[in-house]
């Protein structure tokens, strides 16, 4: 298990390292040494770019694990099943409503709107019946697409189709200095589960493990949806909306390693910032020098390795 | 002792279980039998909090469920469930540790590893410890679900249908480990059984359900009778007598 760590740490040290040296304006290693504004290009726009990749994809797959173990579903995902949704159409109705609103306030309500959607949607799920696992996911993206729609339509009354596609549609050509700090609050987010590993493992067993090995299933639920939503408030608000992290990764990691969160999610969310990075670094080089957004890199990346893996037989630690 | 007073619930509407009161032996075995959809599996679960208690009281040793802290009666009370609800995806070592969660809340202390090592030493699964629950055979899966409630190592064991799956071996070597615990170390069992001829060996207290009541209650030895089996499971089978032991001739 170690040297998956290991391996997992370098490949993402590596893409990072990429993602630096990667852009419309040129930049080698040497010019580091030579030219100042070099040192200045990566301060304001490689680095914050990268970070933010890397916390917005490992928070993602950290944040779609748990809603797995929570929903004991491998198939949903927080951004498509609702809770990103809502998260952006918090922020919509704060920029309505008081269109000066500290980027703050923006995200303290997108946190609360999508912690409101999560809860609906488990409230959906669990009157689902539990032989029919195919049913959530798709209800999920009814749900999650019918809470689009309805921030589409708002948006469009009040004339800002253009301020939601940012939200709707994520993107990290925009990230620049001083404007992806937040994201370094979801990473705190994620960090913190950490700390809830075993609950979230043990609620992936079912109510009545949960309740016979001592734990409140109810508030291990809440928790974890509180630790979802405000992942995903402060992605949505700061990137947008990033599919497919959230829901390849963790299903990749369980197949090959189990469901031992304690031990497995320092790797979802290593495999969740790697893939993301990559997919940007791809998008940034595929037509260069324009640029393919990251959501539509993971969307083809993501399904061609769900595929290999489905078909791969499976092995664990 | 396990004291339950005035049980009854419902689901839906239907009654399930009618005024149950009933006393189940300290340190004894007690054996839940009765036909299918009788109430065994919700007796069980309302004693083990599983569901919340509509009306009556379980007492299980001096804690009162439903007011009793929840963690606090893990310690005391575990319960292996007739068909847990998913397949983990858990090694089996990994799935006996978490029967420990309510001592170490995720710490394992070295006295955790010993006991879950000890576990899968007393399950034979100490081979299969890597191997996920999820590519087990049905028995092997079985055995890892009773050795994760027996790492638990509660005073009080609610088991329903444990030889579900068991070939015969593993059958008897539970049975007599459950003796063991019994007689040895003062646990109390409450077993739901469907081979009568379990309980009547192995059983010190008999318990015969029929449409949410009990129907008979008693030692294996007179509560095993043809009447038993014409009144509560509606069948006629003969019963033998050897070494004083009821055996259902099936
Ligand atoms: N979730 C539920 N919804 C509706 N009815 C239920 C539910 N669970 C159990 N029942 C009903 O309650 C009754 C008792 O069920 P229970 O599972 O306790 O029976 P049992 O004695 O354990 O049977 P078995 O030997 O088949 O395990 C049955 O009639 C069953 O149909
Ligand atoms: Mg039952």
């Amino acid at each position: 298990m170690t040297r998956w760590y290991w391996a997992g740490g370098f490949a993402l040290a590596f893409l990072s390292f990429i993602s630096i040296f990667v852009g419309v304006i040129d930049l080698s290693f040497g010019d580091l040494w030579r030219d100042p504004e070099a040192l200045r290009l990566i301060g304001i726009s490689r680095f914050p770019r990268t970070i933010a990749a890397v916390i917005a994809g490992g928070t993602l797959a950290v944040a779609g694990c748990v809603m797995q173990m929570l929903v004991r579903n491998r198939f949903v995902e927080p951004m498509t099943a609702g809770t990103g949704q809502g998260a952006a159409l918090g922020i919509l109705v704060v920029t309505i409503l008081t269109p000066q609103a500290s980027i703050f306030l923006k995200m303290s309500l997108a946190s609360v709107t999508a912690l409101v959607t999560s809860l609906g949607f488990l409230a959906i799920v669990r009157r689902l019946p539990p032989t029919q696992p195919l049913l959530v996911p798709l209800i999920g993206l009814v749900y999650g697409g019918l809470i689009g729609a309805a921030v589409v339509f708002v948006a469009y009354q009040a004339d800002l189709l253009q301020f939601i596609s940012v939200w709707l549609n994520g993107e990290f050509s925009g990230v620049l200095r001083g404007r992806y700090e937040l994201l370094w609050l979801a990473a705190a987010g994620a960090a913190l589960t950490y700390f809830a590993a075993d609950q979230f493992a043990i609620v992936g067993m079912g109510q009545a493990v949960t309740t016979s090995l001592g734990l409140n299933y109810k508030q291990v639920v809440l928790v974890g949806l509180i630790a979802i939503s405000l992942i995903s408030a402060l992605t949505v608000v700061t990137v947008g909306i990033i599919p497919f992290v959230g829901l390849v990764v963790p299903n990749i990691i369980s197949r090959l390693f189990g469901d031992n969160l304690r031990r497995t999610l320092p790797l979802v969310a290593m495999m969740g910032a790697s893939l993301t990075l990559g997919s940007d670094i791809a998008g940034r080089l595929i037509r260069f020098p324009f640029e393919v957004p990251v959501g539509t890199v993971l969307g083809v990346v993501g399904a061609a390795i769900f595929l290999w893996l489905l078909y791969r037989t499976p092995r664990y630690a | 002792m396990i004291s339950i007073r005035n049980l009854s619930h419902q689901i839906g509407g239907a009654p399930i279980l009618t005024d149950i009161s009933l006393d189940l032996p300290r340190g004894k075995i007690s054996a839940l039998i009765g036909p299918n959809g009788a109430g065994k599996s919700t007796l069980l679960s309302l004693i083990a909090r599983l569901e919340k208690l509509q009306g009556g009281s379980v007492i299980v040793g001096n804690l009162t469920v439903g007011s009793c802290s929840n963690r606090e009666l893990a310690k005391h009370l575990s319960i292996l469930p007739q068909m847990p609800d998913q397949v983990p995806r858990l090694c089996v070592r990994d799935l006996v540790s978490f029967g420990r969660y309510p001592y170490h809340q995720g710490r394992p202390t070295a006295d955790d590893e010993a006991a879950v090592e000890h576990a899968l030493a007393v399950f034979g699964l100490t081979g299969l410890a890597k191997r996920s629950v999820d590519e087990l055979s049905g028995g092997q899966r079985q055995r890892a679900q009773i050795a994760m409630t027996f790492a638990q190592d509660t005073e009080y064991m609610l088991l329903d249908e444990p030889l579900n799956n068991l070939d015969i071996a593993g059958a008897r070597s539970l049975m007599a480990l459950l003796r063991d615990l019994a007689d040895n170390h003062g646990k109390t069992i409450v077993i739901v059984l469907h081979d009568i001829n379990y309980a009547s060996r192995y059983a010190d207290w008999l318990v015969a359900m029929h449409d949410g009541q009990i129907a008979v209650e008693g030692a294996p030895a007179q509560t095993v009778t043809s009447d038993l089996l014409r009144d509560v499971f509606q069948t006629d089978a003969d019963i033998q007598h050897i070494d004083g032991l009821p055996i259902v001739m099936v």
